[in-house]
């Protein structure tokens, strides 16, 4: 095994351990925890055996493994974005709450 | 026909800003006899709520700046508590015309609505800015009528007029801009009685532009979420 794979495996599993965690505190709900297991545990195979991606990219059609894995990171980080734009938009709402009760006390 | 004397018809202005004008739009209501008034001042940072309180009206403070939709469902809030029978919604930048009100209010009556929506374009008072009348607010109709199922003749007026009914019914949770496609969305939704009203809109400086606009819908879109995610 290649250092960077073992670098690599480390941080998913890290990732993974903080996920359970914040299921647990209640900070995300029982589906989000299981996309980001999912999404580490997938990552970790493709660091194991970086073939799965040739056979993914042969899957979708794509030219190359590193190919898939770009378009799959930039899929993943529209999601990501679009869930904080979300996530704001209830922080806002929830200030507003505040001001709002505050405002007719 | 003037509203029965035992009705409290409310008038809630949202104002961030408006110290300049908020004397005037003040007095403007106070000549239709219209005497409840409440100002929800957004954090303004300059005089407006010390203008309004001058004149001797209700001012609600937000500590911070939250928007006009959230200054309008402060002002309903309050409305609800102290059980105003009519709202009545009005720009504090001076650029509706008080006399409208009671036209729209017995029409309203007349009509036995919930809700009026005042238009700039019923009539031929309103003297629009060409981006404005030609692309912003004809393209805004389209997407208003895309999230609401109603193609109304203006896409995003601040003139409206409440019955209890509907106050009790609508609620903003768009802070911004976005209240306007949402209230219309309840409108339709609670199966309330609704028309358009002509009202005029005077243009002294230009308000919100085409980046508003972007930004009404990009908030469409996130609020389409927030319930999902
Ligand atoms: N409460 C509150 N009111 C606001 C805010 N921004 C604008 N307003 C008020 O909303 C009213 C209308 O704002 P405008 O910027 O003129 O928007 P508009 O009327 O849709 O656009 P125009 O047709 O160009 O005038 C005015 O009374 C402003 O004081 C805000 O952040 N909070
Ligand atoms: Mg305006």
């Amino acid at each position: 095994m290649l250092p960077i794979q073992i670098l690599l495996l480390a941080f998913f599993a890290i990732a993974i351990m903080k996920v359970f965690k914040r299921n647990y505190t209640g900070d995300l709900s029982l589906w989000a925890a299981l996309f980001w297991v999912l999404f580490w545990v997938l990552g970790g195979l493709v660091v194991i055996q970086p073939d799965l991606t040739s056979s993914l990219a042969k899957l979708f059609g794509v030219g190359r493994g590193a190919d898939v894995v770009v378009y799959l990171a930039l899929a993943g980080l529209f999601f990501m974005v679009f869930r904080l734009m979300v996530k704001i938009e209830k922080l806002e709402r929830e200030i507003t709450k505040v001001v709002r009760d505050k405002t007719l006390k | 026909m003037a509203p029965l004397v035992s009705d409290m018809v409310l008038v809630i202005i949202p104002a961030y800003n408006e110290e300049k004008k908020i004397g005037r739009v003040i007095r403007g209501l106070f000549e239709q006899g219209l005497e409840d008034i409440v100002v929800v001042d957004d954090g303004s940072t300059d005089q407006t709520a010390a203008q309004a309180r001058k004149l001797g009206v209700k001012v609600l403070r937000h500590e911070i700046n939250r928007g006009q939709g959230a200054a309008l469902e402060t002002g309903s809030a309050y409305a609800r508590r102290i059980g105003a029978d009519v709202v009545i919604h009005f720009d504090g930048d001076d650029q509706f015309n008080p006399e409208d009100i009671p036209k729209a209010i017995s029409f309203m009556e007349r009509k036995n609505l919930d809700v009026v929506f005042g238009s700039r374009f019923l009539d031929r008072r309103s003297q629009i800015p060409w981006l404005k009348r030609k692309i912003i607010l004809p393209f805004s109709r389209w997407i208003n009528f895309v999230f609401t199922g109603c193609l109304l003749s203006d896409a995003h007026n601040g003139f409206r007029i409440f019955s209890q009914k509907a106050l009790k019914m609508i609620h903003i949770t768009h802070d911004r801009m976005a209240h306007n496609t949402e209230i219309v969305r309840q409108v339709k939704k609670f199966h309330l009685r609704y028309e358009e009203f002509p009202v005029e809109v005077k243009y002294h400086t230009y308000g919100q532009g085409v980046g508003g606009g972007l930004m009404i819908l990009k908030d469409l879109i996130i609020g389409l979420f927030t319930r999902l995610i």
